[in-house]
């Protein structure tokens, strides 16, 4: 009996990621709820620029690869070409999502574009070595922000979900972490429900995994898991910050 | 080969853009070649409007109306501007009831049309432009009745047919006026 | 034939592409080109299609980008500033060999410039523009008849080649009307077996992506689309020549210049002077062969330009400087008269080819 197996949405390639990411965990949790959905055939992912650039590599649905920060808009274009049959994701991380393509998410958000939005914070800019991100942490060092970061200099931290909340638009945004077996399941269930919003029409979803990034973090993966604990979730509270269809059922 | 330029000018709400088309129009539907071209951005905003039209035998090269061949100027700031521009030999159509002073060159044939007042008091107000165009059309022969309805057919829409009648009872205002 | 009707240049590009198949509209508003947009505004709705105003030049450039990964035929449109803004993407798009259409209604640069006509976005039209060792094909319409059928020839060429054609048009050629027949026969977008419309479980994955971490394997694409190109430089170019048979004076300019100097030539020509007009209409490729044979016939060269003279060096490049080549232009939305150009010709003719 296979107790434990790859999800077919999956592909059978070793991912590039460094020990102790989450990112690993966050791609099988995708690939589950597609596979448990099956709606891998008509699904398009699209990648972003940052650590999980090559994501185009690791799931076996169709993929495109975006420039920075403009997979929404290339979701757009990718769902409006066949809104009836296409499933299309964007996987992206903070700089992406919240840096350089903030236009594009939040015009996303507010058309309700039909489109699953999964968006990695780890508050660091990884694949170019550990840059401030828009999301790094009041005090967080980090290479640019070498003497922590100064909120009177360089602003403060971005909170995606409660900042979209504010639009009529998004459908439904939800922040959930992978730190534990328990946050893990609950981030699995948030994603699911996400792309069955989709799959029913309901338009633009966004999953926020507050992250972990070891490498950068200058951590170890324990450690790291710690420190979205102490310090990430105070300032990124997991929750549903909108969810119109339950909102709607309430009144 | 015979081409003819002509430029029509005046505030942005008089339908000059419009009688271009109309003349446009006229030229296609009478088998010969044909351009128009606007003047466009923030001066239509109410400001001076002005389209160049031209009518050849031949294919049109430059499409832009420096030195028109016929000015129709709406409005003073129009004739203040263009009438020097005019071909010697040339024609100019003047709406009189907006424009008090006379041309001032004697080599160009001038035609004084009180069109906005003959639009106002026949209860065809936005009409100005075609009682002009009706005396353009009279002037050059070229005013015969198949020639107008088919040119009126291809800028005026089905739905917009009371527009027929009246934009042709302008026409024949102008024509008929001395 | 289909009756002639008389139609801006900007409508006439916007009933084209519907024609040619093009169901997929996306843009930002920007003078003088907007009539295409609100062309499509009305139309797409009608027909199926998708008309979107984005956010940005950028997001519409991107989302041209998602839906010809899914082999859909799809354009925008702008003029030069927000031209400038599609540039990271129309490298992405060349990176990933993916077609579409692109219109570019110049206006006066650089920078805010004006919205008066221009031709000051060749060098970045006829380079690629963005980032990259890369082409477009670039088609430079001169009538209103020739907005329309070169954008159904563009959406061809650019599925027949997996690449992005531009038209490079500006104001006057936007906003002036004349008559056009559209009667194109419906086209089809060829099959497209790399396009990303879901595997239906039936077929590995495709990707559509830009990103080679192996420099050999990035060179080899690199290597490989400039063979392309190379086929297309071979195949592809397409000119007018006017009255060039005997001409000893030979006035380039394409678009409206062209218009413009077609008046002088005709003057010329009136006053005993054996002058030309070469037009090409593919600005990229470049006819290079027909300015070759030219230079060795004429003594002299004039480029008119809407521009300070980005197409004569193309000319210089393609005669090799065998022959004098002079500019006549004008800049900043002005479009020179066919008087300005009559007396370069006079000039030339005067000249007689001396250096």
């Amino acid at each position: 009996m296979v107790v434990f197996d790859k999800p077919h949405a999956l592909a059978d390639v070793p991912m590039h990621y460094c020990p102790g990411c989450t990112h690993g965990i966050i791609h099988r949790l995708v690939a589950e709820v597609l596979d448990e959905l099956g709606i891998e055939g008509r699904t398009i992912g699209i990648a972003p620029v940052g650590c999980s650039v090559m994501a185009y590599d690791y799931f076996n649905c169709d993929m495109i690869e975006a420039a920075h920060g403009r997979a929404p808009a290339v979701a757009t274009g990718v769902k409006r070409a066949d809104p009836d049959k296409h499933i299309v994701f964007t996987y992206q991380g903070d700089g992406d999502l919240a840096s350089i393509g903030m236009a594009e998410t939040v015009h996303a958000a507010a058309r309700n574009e039909n489109i699953t939005v999964i968006f990695v914070n780890n508050a660091i800019y990884g694949m170019t070595g550990g840059q401030m991100a828009p999301t790094s942490l009041p005090g967080q060092v980090t290479q640019t922000s070498p003497y922590g970061r100064d909120v009177k200099h360089c602003g403060f931290p971005i909170r995606v979900c409660e900042m979209l909340s504010e639009l009529e638009g998004p459908e439904y945004l939800e922040r959930v972490t992978v730190n534990s077996v328990k946050n893990i399941r609950a981030a699995k269930k948030a994603i699911k429900k996400a792309f069955q919003n989709q799959i029913e029409g309901k338009g633009f979803s966004l999953v926020e995994v507050v992250s972990s990034c070891p490498t950068n973090w200058g951590m170890t993966p324990q450690a790291a898991l710690q420190w979205i604990e102490e310090k990430m979730l105070p300032y990124y509270p997991l929750g549903v910050y909108k969810d119109r269809t339950a909102e709607e059922a309430q009144v | 080969m015979s081409q003819k330029s002509f430029l029509f000018s005046g505030f942005g709400g008089q339908g000059i853009l419009f009688a271009g088309k109309f003349l446009a129009y006229k030229g296609l539907t009478d088998g010969k070649q044909v351009s128009w071209l606007p003047s466009y951005g923030p001066e239509m905003r109410g400001g001076t409007a002005s389209c160049g039209v031209i009518i050849s035998d031949e294919p049109v090269g430059s499409p832009i109306v420096t030195n028109p061949d016929i000015l129709v100027a709406m409005n003073l700031p129009s004739l203040d501007k263009y009438e020097s521009a005019v071909n010697p030999g040339g024609i100019i159509f003047a709406d009189s009831t907006l424009i008090e002073r006379k041309v001032e060159r004697d080599d160009v044939t001038v035609y004084y049309i009180p069109a906005t007042k003959l639009a106002g008091e026949n209860g065809i107000p936005t009409l100005a432009n075609m009682v002009i165009m009706g005396k353009l059309l009279a002037v050059l022969g070229d005013n015969s009745e198949e020639g107008i309805a088919a040119a009126l057919g291809k800028v005026i829409s089905a739905r917009k047919a009371a527009m027929y009648d009246a934009n042709y009872t302008a026409m024949k205002l102008g024509a008929d006026y001395e | 034939m289909a009756d002639k009707v008389l139609m801006k240049g900007n409508e006439a590009i916007a009933e084209a592409a519907i024609c040619a198949g093009c169901r997929h509209y996306f843009g930002y508003p920007i003078t003088p080109q907007t009539e295409i947009a609100a062309y499509m505004a009305k139309k797409m709705p009608k027909i199926g299609g998708t008309f979107l105003q984005a956010e940005s030049e950028v997001a519409a450039i991107n989302m041209v980008y998602g839906v010809s990964a899914t082999g859909h035929r799809v354009m925008t449109s702008s003029s030069s500033p927000g031209v400038s803004l599609k540039a990271e993407g129309l490298s992405y798009m060349a990176g990933a060999d993916l077609p579409a259409l692109i219109v570019n209604v110049q206006r006066g640069g650089p920078g805010l410039g004006g919205i008066q006509p221009s031709q000051s976005d060749y060098f970045q039209a006829t380079r690629g523009g963005g980032h990259g060792d890369y082409r477009m094909i670039v088609l430079a319409p001169a009538s209103v008849q020739e907005m329309a059928s070169l954008t159904v020839k563009g959406f061809d060429l650019a599925d027949q080649y997996r690449m992005t054609t531009m038209i490079l048009a500006d104001g006057t050629m936007g906003q002036m009307m004349e008559p056009v027949a559209l009667d194109f026969a419906e086209n089809k977008a060829p099959a497209k077996d790399w396009a990303t419309t879901g595997t239906d479980m039936k077929r590995p994955h495709n990707v559509v992506n830009s990103l080679y971490l192996d420099p050999a394997a990035l060179e080899r694409v690199n290597f490989e689309r400039y063979e392309r190109y190379a086929y297309i430089e071979e195949h592809e170019t397409m000119y007018e020549e006017y009255m060039m048979d005997d001409a000893e004076i030979c006035v380039a300019a394409f678009g409206i210049a062209a218009r413009v100097s077609k008046n002088a030539v005709n003057e010329a020509r009136k006053q005993g002077i054996k002058v030309g007009l070469l037009r090409p209409i593919t600005l990229w490729p470049f006819p290079k062969a027909p300015f070759r044979a030219a230079a060795d016939r004429v003594h002299s060269f004039i480029s008119v330009e809407l521009s300070m003279g980005q197409m004569i060096e193309d000319i210089r490049l393609a005669t090799e400087c065998k022959k004098p080549v002079t500019l006549c232009n004008r800049a900043g939305g002005i479009i020179p008269s066919p008087e300005q150009v009559l007396e370069a010709i006079q000039q030339a003719a005067k000249n007689g080819g001396a250096k």
